[in-house]
């Protein structure tokens, strides 16, 4: 009876959380931070890298991207709407006044500490339960990495990226831009002058990761930008998932996140990478908001190597952002499954790459979008097959859900298929939300807002079923909250 | 440098031999041309919609323009026939760009009908012409803008409010010339409201030695409740690259069918620009290609629609052997206000070799709720359960495939609204898998394939 009664108030507070209707993160925590000024020229590139006191190979690759985005011109093919950006108008660092790398919890501010607990991400005891390790980046810096000496007894390592640069230089240098060059695209090349922090993983050889590692970003500071970059090497036979969450507050200026991941899977190793990207997505008149341009590349360089990418994207005001997969690998698997919500004047032009390479490498793509409000939400995958992937399998599948008249769907995939011995499918539909189902739910006294919150959530299901546990909960709640007010 | 300025170098130095030889509307629309040209490049590869297709290089070599309309042949409609059995059709011929009415072809038209050279149009029927010529032709395209600044002749089809044309009217394009030549053609279309016809439109190539550039721009204007067929069948030779641009306009109501068949070509590119702009309308836009040796078949096509309750089915389908490179890019818009629109696209493949490519990118650009829109595009290889199956039970490999490729294609000929020309197709693309190379249509007693 008890247990009834517990479960019918958790079900009451999920309620109440589903239904608070706004942007729950829009705090900004008052801690002291350090940010430079604004503008970006080289002696910036130099002195984020002295600052964090940097080897000079580091250097010499922040300032070869930096010349190089000197050269290029902000790309504009995707379906989105992208004001000019004045990227001399925003401050490339910004770190709390936290000793870089705290040894224990009492080292971190504790206002800092309220911050992570705020967002629902326990740094300390609670952790141990729930067994994640969580590394959280808070503007540009990591402030706390949880959890490292367990890990550390497997070999397993878990840190930021600029405390790998310092212990683990030789494994940084070797893998560091392998997979999304500085030469890429506007975006790698501004990351990659002037990224500040992020995490670094690797997984050594035979290990399967005991706990699911997981990554906070947080952006705190007004002005500035994010420019995190993650590394995730998987060696021959390892395993490992990997959580990354995003917030920032609520404030009328756009700000720009420009993050990379990288991954790199070998030999028989997986890697599953789940984010739930949920930025400040502006308000119901699109006022601010982040910018969210990230490259995301995982290299399956291994035979029979995996890597899967999930994704529930109900953040940010504009969302550029392809996690793919180069499928190096003979027999190597990659997958992509993605809900996109935009909501309000939100645009997400979204998707994903399968390059495939080695023979017999098979892909899947589930692409679920839903676009409500005046938002633009657009799904634009490659699958490439080259000429001697033989036995090569890819399906396709991306839907899409309009949930008023003033919003937009759309669908640009690019298939290349250069070889007979390959099958490359894709399949696309674009509607809106039954009415037959919707009556069906109002008959049984659901509200219409819950029975489209009710049938989306079933739309989705296909790729929340893809997310780690603690993930799914609470995308599933993000789901309604950015649905909020869309009906009707 | 652009391989567009040979040609408006050549147009300069002849505009008044380019003039001279044309009329009205299509003089009149060549200085807007020119500007549009001014500066401009053709798209190349890797460019957006163009991903495997570079039209700089097909413009590129050195094509002789006959823009003194000087006579390369002898009057074609008294030397071919081109015949598809058990049907009746009113015959025209454009020889290069030169229009010829087939025997008797006049007599058999409703009254009010005008089929007549473009030229002859533009002069005698000046405010029909002035009306519709280069309305909806986009000058963006800069192949279509090169085509409009060039193009001298070509055919004018007008059927008028509520005439319904029982016969088909059918166009026999010809290519024939002793030195590489380029053709612009210009074909101008207007089915008036409540009007009905039907259109069958082949390419063939004499003199398969030479190379051709055959530059085509098509404008279809279909009136409310119209009902327009429009198919054209590419039979051409290796060293003919054909660039093809569809504009169609469609009002309330109006139902087209257009169906795009390559058999055999050298390089193609076919640009199909559908504007729904009335609401009710009902379009069906298929297309078949099969190609081998290195032969490139490129299709793109822009279905957009405007207006309420329109409804599209389009489907294209590919068999790519050898080391032949298919490509098909598609759009479906839906703009905000089309509300109950129906829309499926779909592109189907099949690679039959090492060596084959093919490219597809089908896509949906929706900004309206109340839609139902699908697009699916898949490319494999034939059916390997089927196939043992067939051997199994005594079937040669060869023929097995055949069949298999034969049934593969039995659908975007099952949608063709003429029976006739169901046989006709059925007969030709077996021909064609057959290994049949050199001729297909040409098994009627017509000479178009002998020379």
């Amino acid at each position: 009876m008890k247990e009834q009664k517990d479960k019918s108030k958790k079900d009451e507070s999920i309620i109440k959380d589903a239904t608070g209707g706004d942007y729950k993160y829009g705090f900004v925590t008052d801690i002291d931070t350090h940010v430079i000024p604004v503008g970006l020229n080289e002696d910036v590139v130099r002195y984020i890298s002295r600052t964090k006191g940097e080897p000079e190979w580091l250097l010499d690759f922040r300032l070869k991207a930096f010349r190089h985005w000197q050269t290029l011109a902000m790309p504009r093919w995707a379906h989105l709407d992208i004001p000019e950006i004045d990227y001399q108008s925003i401050s490339y660092y910004a770190a709390p006044k936290t000793k870089p790398s705290p040894g224990s919890m009492d080292d971190v501010d504790p206002e800092l500490r309220r911050t992570f607990d705020k967002l629902g991400i326990p740094l300390e005891e609670q952790m141990r339960l729930s067994g994640v390790a969580v590394d959280a980046v808070m503007d540009s810096v990591s402030v706390k990495t949880t959890y490292r000496d367990r890990l550390a007894e497997l070999g397993v390592i878990f840190c930021s990226i600029s405390e790998a640069v310092k212990d683990y230089p030789d494994l940084v240098k070797k893998y560091l831009g392998t997979v999304v060059s500085y030469r890429d695209n506007f975006f790698a090349a501004l990351n990659s002058a002037v990224f500040s922090d992020g995490s670094f993983v690797y997984i050594p050889k035979g290990v399967r990761c005991p706990m699911e590692l997981s990554t906070y970003f947080r952006i705190n500071a007004a002005n500035t930008g994010q420019f995190e970059r993650t590394l995730i090497v998987a060696d021959d036979d390892a395993y490992v998932s990997y959580l990354e969450g995003c917030t920032a507050p609520m404030r009328d200026e756009n700000q720009l996140h420009a993050a990379i991941v990288e991954i790199i899977v070998e030999d028989r190793a997986e890697v599953k990478y789940s984010t739930v990207q949920n930025w400040y997505p502006g308000d119901k008149d699109g006022n601010g908001g982040i910018y969210n341009f990230v490259t995301k590349r995982g290299l399956c360089r291994g035979d029979f190597s995996k890597l899967s990418w999930t994704q529930v994207e109900t953040g940010s005001a504009i969302t550029w952002k392809y996690p793919s997969c180069v499928l190096q690998g003979d027999n190597s698997i990659g997958e992509f499954y993605s809900v996109a919500v935009t909501n309000n004047h939100q645009q997400a032009d979204t998707g994903t790459k399968m390059i495939h390479i080695g023979k017999n490498s098979r892909s899947t793509i589930v692409s679920k979008g839903i676009s409500a409000g005046f938002s633009q939400n657009s799904y634009r995958g490659a699958v490439k097959i080259a000429k001697n992937a033989t036995g090569c399998r890819n399906f396709t599948q991306c839907d899409s859900l309009l949930l008023s008249d003033t919003c937009g769907a759309h669908t640009f995939p690019y298939i290349d298929v250069q070889n007979e011995s390959s099958i490359v499918e894709h399949e696309a539909t674009t509607s809106k939300i039954n009415e037959d189902q919707l009556f069906y739910c109002n008959q049984r006294g659901i509200p219409t807002e819950d029975a489209v919150g009710l049938i989306v959530n079933g739309y989705a299901k296909e790729v929340m079923s893809k997310l780690p546990m603690e993930f799914a909960v609470e995308a599933q709640k993000l789901l309604q909250i950015s649905l909020e007010g869309s009906v009707g | 440098m652009s391989s567009i300025n040979q040609y408006i170098e050549l147009y300069k130095e002849n505009v008044e031999a380019v003039c001279g030889n044309s009329a009205g509307a299509l003089n009149s629309a060549r200085r807007s041309a020119l500007e549009a040209l001014d500066g401009a490049s053709l798209p190349e590869k890797g460019d957006e919609d163009y991903e495997v297709t570079s039209l700089e290089d097909v413009f590129a070599p050195d094509y002789g323009v006959n823009v003194n309309r000087i006579d390369l042949g002898a009057n074609p409609a008294e030397a071919f026939r081109c015949d598809v059995p058990n049907m009746s059709t009113c015959m025209y011929f454009l020889f290069n760009d030169a229009f010829h009415p087939g025997k008797n072809a006049a007599n058999s038209l409703p009254e009010g009908v005008i089929i007549k050279s473009l030229k002859d149009a533009a002069a005698e029927n000046a405010d029909l012409v002035d009306e519709y010529y280069g309305r909806i032709a986009s000058p963006d395209c800069k192949q279509t803008a090169l085509n409009t600044l060039l193009a001298q002749d070509g055919i004018f089809v007008y059927v008028p409010d509520g005439v319904v044309m029982e016969k088909p009217i059918q166009l026999v394009n010809i290519l024939n010339s002793g030195t590489p030549l380029m053709v612009n053609r210009r074909m101008l279309i207007v089915i008036g409201n409540n009007a009905c016809a039907r259109m069958l439109v082949c390419d063939h190539t004499q003199n398969c030695g030479v190379d051709y550039l055959n530059s085509q721009v098509v404008e279809i204007y279909a009136g409310e409740n119209a009902v327009f067929d429009y198919y054209d069948i590419e039979d051409s030779s290796t060293g003919t690259n054909r660039v093809s641009s569809f504009y169609v306009r469609q009002q309330s109501g109006a139902n087209l069918m257009i169906d795009g068949i390559t058999l055999m070509n050298g390089f193609t590119r076919n640009n199909y620009v559908v504007d729904l702009a009335g609401s009710g309308t009902e379009l069906h836009l298929y297309g078949m290609a099969m190609a081998n040796g290195r032969r490139h078949i490129d299709n793109h096509t822009v279905v957009r629609h405007a207006a309420k309750g329109g409804r599209t089915d389009e489907l294209f389908k590919y068999v790519l052997d050898e080391n032949s490179v298919g490509s098909f890019s598609g759009l479906i818009q839906v703009c905000p206000g089309a509300e109950k629109t129906e829309a499926y696209q779909s592109n189907k493949n099949i690679c039959a070799s090492e060596g084959a490519r093919m490219y597809s990118k089908p896509q949906l650009i929706i900004d309206c709720d109340d839609v139902k829109c699908s697009h699916g595009s898949s490319t494999g290889q034939l059916d390997q359960q089927a196939l043992f199956y067939m051997r199994q039970r005594g079937i040669p490999e060869h023929e097995a495939r055949l069949m298999l490729m034969q049934a593969f294609m039995n659908d975007v000929i099952a949608g063709v609204r003429m029976e006739a020309l169901k046989d006709r197709l059925r007969h030709l693309v077996e021909s064609r898998f057959a290994g049949n190379n050199s001729a297909s249509c040409r098994s009627c007693s017509s000479t178009c394939h002998k020379q």
